[in-house]
């Protein structure tokens, strides 16, 4: 099994701790001038987002994690699998929901996401920063209403629900950042 | 909306290591460079008029400090005709060829020279680095501590140091004795400092580790925050190159100056008996061998030095990078020398 020394220690590494993938986020060096070198680190679990503090001693060593990153076209939703094709070698990868999580919001038919692999495993998916999806369904907007700072729930075509302002209607192409999940504006067809 | 761990996110760590674009760059300020030239004049001055010799000794020798946790750089030189191969040694710091010199008659001797210490890389760290060493013949402890106090007033102008044994220092801010304190009572006052160690402390038996894991955790932040301080007598099993001397607790005559909650210089009261140093050097290398390290050579040129005589005599390292971080207000090591490690 492959491992990391302490002094391969930096900052991106991506380790394996009680079978789960890691990346280091931060790793400070100190050492009394005589004394022990420590390394302490943060690590954060790449399937769960929390954030491990551990410290080590020089000799100390972590298993190295495989980990991938790859673009995937998402294909369709079977239940609580979501099913994305490899762009590249269009092998198919099977996501829970729990994998995908707040994700799902996004994810239209064709879509390129990138999917981190773990042992050849999908871990997590990133949709693109913007998306536009079609409304579905929302309350009816007040004509020649344009402020933007009075919102009502909508819900697209994935079934995601969200703000948007107003002047919104059922069949408009609206655009959604997918870091923040915020609207940005509505997209002409 | 809990967000999952993004690719983007993944990238931008990546690309920190991958940007070397920049990399001929010097990491520190022009203005600091000339910060940098004004202290080293200053701190040559200060020597200069207490009548120090400034001395030069080798970077490279046959020679180098036996100490556990500071590994030097080596380096094999082809054997000549009719001789082993040899391999020499990067000097982690002057302190061998300064005493020989003591040895050999020097009365008051300082360098400023470029010292090596594999492996050493952080914020307060660089593998190679600039240390200000000196020795005065005939300096008690007492004396060695002041002339340190002396040159932090005068190149940082924050008051004089306060002096505060170890012992003080360890019962004030962690809360347990440490020279009698028996280890799971220090494990206890780390966890209820919040202080992470490794698992693989937990085998070893080792209480200098537990009392560095103490002291970067949770005393030496509190240390020079106000003005400069000298910590002093350090634990026996730390003596390193210093005296030990007799009592319960024994104390090494060793003692550290911190700034701002960073250690700047390292003195002792010099240990002259050679067949101490004999023992150390067998018990520091017993301790390397069962840690895996390669051992270094317990013979040398200062033994011989010290065979003949070392006079009574208090000696100082200190990081000159880190001076000039704590007088400028710098927060890396590589906003104060130009080009670092990875950019060397």
């Amino acid at each position: 099994m492959a491992t990391y020394n302490t002094s391969e220690f930096r900052k991106g590494l991506k380790v394996q701790i009680d079978g789960d993938p890691y990346l280091m986020i931060q790793c400070d060096f100190v050492k009394p001038g005589k004394g022990q070198a420590l390394y302490k680190c943060k690590l954060k679990n790449l399937i769960r987002n929390t954030v491990l503090d551990r410290t080590y001693k020089s000799g100390d060593s972590i298993e190295a994690a495989d980990i991938e990153e790859i673009e995937a076209q998402f294909l369709y939703r079977q239940q609580d699998q979501f099913v994305f094709m490899c762009t590249e070698s269009y092998e198919q990868y099977e996501l829970t929901a729990d994998q995908v999580d707040e994700n799902w919001k996004y994810l239209k038919e064709g879509m390129v996401c990138s999917i981190l692999l773990f042992n050849n495993r999908p871990i997590t998916i990133t949709p693109p920063n913007h998306v536009v999806l079609r409304v579905e369904y929302c309350e009816p907007g007040v004509r020649g209403n344009t402020a933007t700072n009075v919102t009502k729930p909508v819900r697209v075509e994935t079934g995601g629900e969200f703000q948007c302002p107003v002047f919104v209607e059922i069949g408009d192409l609206i655009r959604i950042d997918t870091r923040t999940g915020e609207y940005i504006e509505r997209v002409k067809e | 909306m809990k967000k999952a761990l993004s690719a983007q996110f993944l990238a931008s760590v990546l690309q920190e290591q991958l940007d070397t674009s920049d990399q001929w760059r010097p990491s520190a300020a022009l203005e600091m460079l000339r910060r940098r030239a004004e202290l080293l004049a200053a701190v040559r001055q200060f020597f200069d008029r207490r009548g120090f010799l400034e001395v030069d000794t080798p970077a490279i020798s046959a020679d180098t400090v036996v100490d556990r946790h500071i590994e030097p750089f080596s380096t094999g030189v082809p054997a000549e005709v009719g001789k082993p191969p040899r391999r020499l040694w990067l000097q982690t710091s002057p302190e061998f060829a300064m005493k020989r010199l003591l040895a050999a008659g020097a009365e008051a001797i300082y360098q400023i020279c470029r010292v090596f210490r594999l492996g050493e890389r952080g914020p307060l760290h660089n593998p190679e680095f600039t240390m200000v060493e000196w020795y005065r013949r005939g300096d008690s402890y007492q004396q060695g501590m002041s002339l340190l106090a002396e040159l932090a007033e005068e190149t940082l102008g924050r008051g004089r140091a306060e002096r505060i044994a170890y012992a003080e220092a360890f019962e004030r801010y962690a809360g347990v004795d440490p020279h009698r304190a028996p280890i799971a009572e220090l494990r206890e006052a780390a966890r209820g400092h919040g202080i992470t160690w490794p698992e693989s402390m937990e085998a070893d038996d080792d209480r200098d580790a537990w009392l560095d894991l103490l002291l970067t955790g949770c005393v030496q932040p509190n240390l020079g925050v106000d003005r400069p301080a000298i910590v002093y007598d350090y634990p026996a099993g730390q003596c390193a190159l210093a005296q030990v001397r007799e009592g319960d607790p024994p104390a090494a005559e060793r003692f550290e100056l911190f700034v701002d909650g960073i250690e700047l210089a390292n003195g002792y009261h010099e240990l002259r008996d050679p067949n101490e140093l004999r023992r150390r050097n067998q018990r520091i290398n017993r301790l390397r061998r069962a840690e895996g390290k390669n051992t270094l050579p317990e013979r040398s040129r200062l033994l011989r030095a010290m065979d003949s005589g070392l006079p009574e005599c208090t000696g100082v390292a200190m990081g000159f990078d880190r001076l000039l971080m704590v007088a400028a207000g710098a927060t890396t090591i590589e906003q104060v020398i130009p080009f670092p490690f990875e950019r060397a």
